[in-house]
């Protein structure tokens, strides 16, 4: 087991395209790391650059206290799990999983015993005597994980590896894969572009977006206070409000007249934006005390919630999320106020997090 | 040749495609479909139905005025004439039918042995210029051979490779690379890159990567491909007739090319060496239809 460190990588392909512009990533021993971005962030270029199968164009990277810059893939003692399984055709899953200790050279009986011990953590026992064309996708991924298992390596890498399940299916793995990774205490560097699975299952998370690291914390800090309007978007569903505002009066105020508990030590010089999540705000009876006049655009009902799209004063739609027992008609004038905290607030021009 | 070879591979799909509801419904329609389909296809066979008959039929029938069609005297004699020359011995026919195969063979696996490799690179790594660079490779098979001939004969005058069979070898694998190249990385976009992947990281090289999982899953696509090169290379005309003279080099085209001619024609000789010649590649084509198809029709569905 062992940390993994980042420093400074730089990928550029020869036709002239960037995959990877500046990322520096301190990754704890036994930690679960997630790279979370859009696609053509970089996210996977960094992931395959780890396990050696890109080589960087500047930049070190350690496992360990191995400078593993010029290791071929094989020597860098990690797993890792694609998105397509890239199980082997040709073997059955027992096969599948003692390929790479047969790789490696291992006598025949710890090959065996690595095996059971791997499919009984996997649950495949019924599995092992089936070729891969004959197990469903979440079987499959079954397998490739228990492949990634088998080889104790000192990190697992995974690439997206859900995305190709369905959702029932991803969740329930999310757990397994969340309750392995506890288990085992291995070293997990997880890539996806989907920020439910980043939140669940990250110890941390890393929020990628052209090359660069946009933001590095916990799924909590990530919500709570995105370092840059970026992330603001990017996190939450529905995300963020980003709502243009001015300091008045000790105040935070929208164009419309929507007032949000201002944070401590506002720059007053420059235009601001305000990053307020939907459940920050509220619906109300038009004329309540403290909300603005505004109406109701539309309303997705979920079932456990609502997610009102609600116009206050012509600036904009903003989203908010409601209990179910709150409804209002579409086209309804009502009441828009602001229920939480400071929220976080931003820099117009340069997008960053300034209070 | 090549045009009952291309039946071959477009009539099946085109049977395969047809829709059920007019498999099963409208009798009328069928019964016309498949008689114009029967004109069409005795019209289309008929020069090789011609030829085959030609083959067996004795010299008196094969000059008979009316031609007879059905009423003749079936003989063996002008398929013995094609690999025996009169005196006993090998003809020189058999020869240019060793040259081709020789030809046809060896060009077809220096085209793969070269074009695979490359295709799979073209399609695993980002290559400086990947597109003009496969593009430019392309564009080496815009012009039809005969705008060539000139300038290779020259060159080959030159080189000394004028009448040599490594001379023919070298132009049909030059003319058959490309095609490989641009075939064969179809077939590699389709095999996932994970494969690769993950043998690398289980301790294999890339090249070993490459050989152990990638290539087994390409040999249909192999198949295909070089199935066509090698009707490239057999039925090659232009360039055989230009740059070899001598029998012993001869490929069979030019070689049966040149039976025409002179005061008299053997044509029971010309349509023997023909369906020889043509039988080989059928059967070929036949046996690896189903790559051909795949071939053909690659890509033009996306999963």
């Amino acid at each position: 087991m062992a940390g993994i460190e980042v420093n400074a990588l730089h990928k550029r392909y020869p036709d002239g395209t960037v995959a990877v512009d500046h990322v520096d990533l301190s990754i704890g021993d036994g930690e679960l790391f997630v790279m979370l971005g859009p696609s053509g962030c970089g996210k996977t270029t960094t992931l395959r650059a780890i396990a050696g199968l890109e080589r960087q164009t500047t930049g070190d990277i350690r496992i360990g206290d191995t400078l593993v810059n010029d290791l071929p893939p094989a020597e860098r003692d990690i797993a890792m799990v694609f998105q397509f399984y890239a199980l082997y055709p040709h073997l059955r899953t027992r096969d599948n999983l003692a390929f790479p200790l047969r790789a490696e050279g291992l006598p025949k009986a710890e090959v065996n015993e690595r095996v059971e011990e791997a499919a009984r953590l996997m649950r495949l026992g019924p599995l092992l005597d089936r070729r891969p064309h004959r197990l469903s996708g979440g079987e499959q991924q079954r397998v490739a994980l228990a492949r990634a298992l088998v080889r104790r390596p000192r990190a697992f890498l995974m690439d997206e590896p859900l995305t190709n399940l369905d959702a029932e299916l991803r969740a329930d793995m999310r757990t397994e894969i969340k309750h392995l990774q506890g288990e085992l205490g291995t070293t997990m560097v997880y890539v996806t572009h989907d920020q439910v699975e980043a939140m669940s299952l990250g110890h941390r998370i890393a929020i990628l977006n052209k090359g660069r690291v946009e933001q590095i914390g916990t799924p909590l800090e990530v919500y709570d206070r995105p370092a840059s309007l970026f992330c603001a978007a990017f996190i939450g569903s529905p995300p963020m409000n980003l709502i243009e505002v001015e300091v008045a009066d000790g105040k935070l105020r929208s164009k419309s007249g929507l007032v949000l508990t201002p944070p401590p030590n506002l720059p007053r010089d420059r235009g601001l934006v305000a990053g307020v999540r939907p459940e920050a705000l509220e619906v109300t009876e038009p004329g309540a005390e403290g909300s603005v006049p505004a109406r109701v655009v539309s309303a997705e009902w979920l079932g456990d919630e609502i997610i009102y799209v609600v116009d206050h004063g012509g600036q904009g739609d903003v989203r908010v999320r409601m209990p179910p027992t709150v409804r209002f008609d579409a086209d309804a004038p009502v009441g828009l106020r602001h229920t939480g905290g400071p929220p976080p607030v931003y820099d117009v021009s340069t997008e960053e997090l300034v209070a | 040749m090549a045009v009952s070879i291309n039946e071959a591979v477009s009539t099946d799909p085109a049977r395969d495609r047809t829709p059920p509801a007019r498999r099963f419904g409208g009798r009328g329609l069928s019964v016309l479909e498949i008689a114009v389909l029967t004109v069409l296809a005795a019209v289309m066979l008929f020069p090789v139905l011609w030829m085959i008959e030609t083959s067996i039929k004795e010299n008196r029938d094969v000059y008979a005025i009316p031609a007879k069609f059905f009423d003749f005297q079936v003989t063996l004699d002008h398929f013995k004439d094609v690999f025996f020359s009169s005196g006993g011995g090998r003809s020189s026919l058999s020869v240019s039918f060793l040259n081709s195969v020789v030809v046809a063979g060896v060009s077809t696996v220096l085209a793969t042995v070269l074009g695979v490799p490359a295709a799979w690179a073209y399609s695993r790594f980002a290559v400086k210029a990947k597109k003009d660079q496969l593009f430019f490779i392309l564009s080496t098979r815009f012009m039809p051979p005969v705008v060539v001939v000139i300038p290779i004969f020259l060159m080959y005058r030159q080189l000394g490779l004028i009448d040599t069979k490594l001379g023919l070898i070298l132009i049909y694998t030059a003319f058959n690379v490309p095609f490989t190249i641009w075939m064969m990385k179809g077939f590699v976009d389709e095999v996932p890159a994970e494969y690769e992947d993950a043998a690398m990281l289980d301790g294999y090289t890339r090249l070993q990567a490459f050989r152990r999982f990638t290539l087994p899953l390409l040999l249909p696509g192999i198949a295909a491909t070089a199935v066509f090169a090698l009707i490239f290379s057999w039925n090659e005309f232009v360039f055989a007739i230009f740059l070899t003279s001598s029998d012993s080099v001869r490929t069979a085209p030019p070689a049966i090319a040149g039976l025409i001619g002179g005061t008299t024609v053997d044509w029971g000789l010309v349509a023997a060496a023909s369906v020889v010649f043509a039988l080989p590649v059928l059967v070929f084509a036949y046996l690896v239809r189903k790559h051909l198809i795949a071939g053909v029709t690659l890509g033009a569905v996306r999963r």
